[in-house]
């Protein structure tokens, strides 16, 4: 029964999603790992298959324990429901395939993860489905990019890497006065920092392997829909009659949860990138403590931009939370509460610097990843970004210089006199490399 | 009484009042044979009004309200499945049947409607599915990842399928 009470993000974390077990009263939710569940009869079973009652069927479809991380992701994104995926990059093309076939057409912020940049500009354009990429997220740009076949507006938060803070208000305008949906995915910031919904996003994307899982032991994705985009004719895989459901209508049939069912009951169905139930558990434990580890990152991320500002070593920082960033002002509109976690800058000594600044530390894990608990460092030109072209790079604001670092929840000092090392390395070298 | 919080709605569908469903479809693809085949399943009284059918699935349905009244007993909620210009006709037929409260389903939205039947004393739904509805308090939903909004330390009961 919906309490009228608006609890707090830290009690949602805990408890949205997860009450005590119904059939055995287990306070910790338990893990359902089931592929299939029983029928009462096949009548039951027609009414489940035709979608005409919810149940369990079989876990690609849906499954307790994933079900019980959906919630608890939704009530912190402030979404009606979502949808889990395998990894950040299914939740994104469950989400894109839920609204565009062939022929379609998406308008999207440069400053992307160079996996999203390939998803949509190779495979995508694959598919049929083409992709403008906006300079710097720029609203009126991308507005004036929207053609007749565009479904929907995409930019993250944060971009990864320049740490570019999306204009998630007027992008939501521009998006609802072209009558599409406004698709943000919210991975670097993550709900504790950012609620996009808040600010008219539509559906929320996130690499649960990230901040979610919070250890680095899970790939995830999810995706949240705010439910309250009003589908029109143009929205056509929604609006339309499904030949998935012999010509159902999602729209007619399921008003304000005709995204995430369609998203659900056909995109993932067919593609088949599901959650382990295993995996949700280990997202349900993440997100119990997400507030305080970010909390306690962001603070770490805040003494680490302000170390490195001060070095000689280092040409330029970017982190929204300093306040000379030229994304300062904005991140104080989004991200009131800290920039996140994940920072980069440049070292003067060009790439060969970058290279030994990265080997030369000790306790910085050199990962492709971020929003470990642990801190991580990678040189996005080499690795991330790497299969992107130079225009794409200078796009992205990916030079060679630049080093990304994402910070975890080391003793603060300890992190410090590691990257102070490192940057004893990276002036060595760039006296050997004068000319780099 | 426009019925707005979702505590309120859960509340008359707690009551397990007489439903009747007006415009129901015997169309297996139709929204409205989904919440016939739903309600029946989950075990709520509810009836098809159509004066195209004499059954749907075997269930006695009736060509009006008023025949549904005058054989069964007046219904507590009629659910509509009409489209919107008609659900002022539908309103005054709902009154006279001695209808309690009226559901008008996704896109029934009609203001003279919505009026008339809160001046009446019904109870009023707008612009809400019953089956969802239903599914959403009753923890169906939740299991494809819905946000119900429930927190609660309590553990839940069981059956609600």
């Amino acid at each position: 029964m919906p309490a009228d009470r608006r609890f707090g993000f830290r009690t949602r974390a805990l408890h949205a999603g997860t009450p005590p077990d119904p059939a055995t009263g287990a306070r910790a939710q338990p893990i359902y790992l089931s592929s299939a569940f029983v029928f009462d009869s096949t009548a039951h079973a027609t009414e489940l298959f035709s979608l005409r009652s919810y149940g369990t069927i079989y876990t690609r479809l849906g499954n307790p324990t994933v079900a019980a991380f959906e919630e608890k992701i939704a009530s912190l994104e402030g979404g009606l429901g979502a949808v889990a995926t395998s990894s950040g990059q299914a939740a994104q093309i469950v989400a894109v395939l839920a609204l565009a076939q062939s022929g379609d057409h998406l308008v999207a912020s440069a400053n992307l993860y160079g996996g999203t940049v390939t998803q949509f500009a190779v495979t995508l354009a694959r598919l049929g489905i083409e992709v403008a990429f906006v300079a710097d997220g720029d609203p009126a740009a991308m507005a004036r990019a929207v053609t007749p076949r565009t479904k929907a507006l995409y930019a993250e938060t944060i971009g990864n890497p320049r740490g570019a803070v999306a204009d998630i208000g007027a992008m939501a305008q521009a998006a609802h006065a072209a009558g599409v949906p406004l698709i943000i995915d919210n991975t670097f910031a993550s709900p504790y920092l950012c609620r996009p919904i808040e600010h008219g996003a539509d559906i929320v994307l996130h690499s649960g392997t990230k901040y979610i899982c919070g250890h680095g032991t899970v790939m995830a994705g999810v995706v949240v829909d705010a439910g309250t985009f009003a589908w029109a004719e143009k929205h056509q895989l929604i609006t339309q009659p499904s030949p998935g459901y012999h010509g159902m209508n999602f729209r007619e049939t399921f008003g304000e949860y005709a995204f995430l069912l369609r998203a659900r009951a056909e995109v993932l169905r067919d593609l088949g990138c599901c959650l382990s139930p295993m995996d949700a558990w280990l997202l349900i434990q993440g997100l119990e403590s997400l507030a305080i580890r970010v909390e306690a990152q962001t603070r770490n991320a805040r003494a680490v931009a302000d170390f490195l500002a001060q070095r000689e070593e280092v040409a330029w920082v970017r982190y929204a939370g300093l306040p000379d960033d030229p994304e300062f002002r904005r991140a104080q509109r989004y991200l009131p509460v800290g920039a996140g976690a994940i920072l980069t800058f440049g070292l003067r000594g060009g790439r060969p610097a970058a290279v030994a600044f990265i080997e030369a530390l000790q306790l910085w894990s050199h990962v492709a990843n971020v929003g470990d608990v642990k801190s991580l460092v990678i040189h996005p030109a080499s690795t991330t970004h790497s299969q992107l072209t130079e225009e794409e790079m200078a796009a992205a604001g990916v030079g060679p210089d630049m080093v990304r670092l994402s910070v975890g929840l080391e003793d603060v000092d300890d992190l410090l006199w590691d990257l102070s090392n490192g940057l004893q390395a990276a002036h060595g070298a760039a006296l050997a490399v004068p000319t780099a | 009484m426009i019925l707005r919080s979702p505590a309120e709605r859960k509340q008359l569908l707690d009551d397990r009042g007489l439903i009747a469903i007006v415009g129901a479809s015997s169309n297996p693809l139709r929204p409205s044979y989904f919440v016939f085949r739903y309600l029946l399943t989950h075990g709520f009284a509810a009836y098809p009004v159509n004066p195209a059918y004499r059954d749907v699935d075997g269930v006695r349905c009736f060509p009006t309200l008023a025949a549904f009244a005058a054989e069964l007993r007046p219904p507590d909620v009629v659910d509509v499945f009409r489209k919107a210009a008609d659900a002022p006709q539908v309103t005054r037929e709902a009154i006279q049947a001695g209808a309690k409260a009226i559901w008008f389903q996704y896109g029934v939205i009609n203001q003279e409607a919505i009026q008339t039947a809160d001046a009446a004393g019904l109870a009023v739904v707008v612009d809400r599915c019953m089956k969802v509805e239903h599914a959403r308090f009753a923890g169906g939903l939740t299991v494809t990842g819905m946000n119900s909004g429930v927190i609660s330390a309590k553990r839940r009961l069981m059956g609600a399928r």
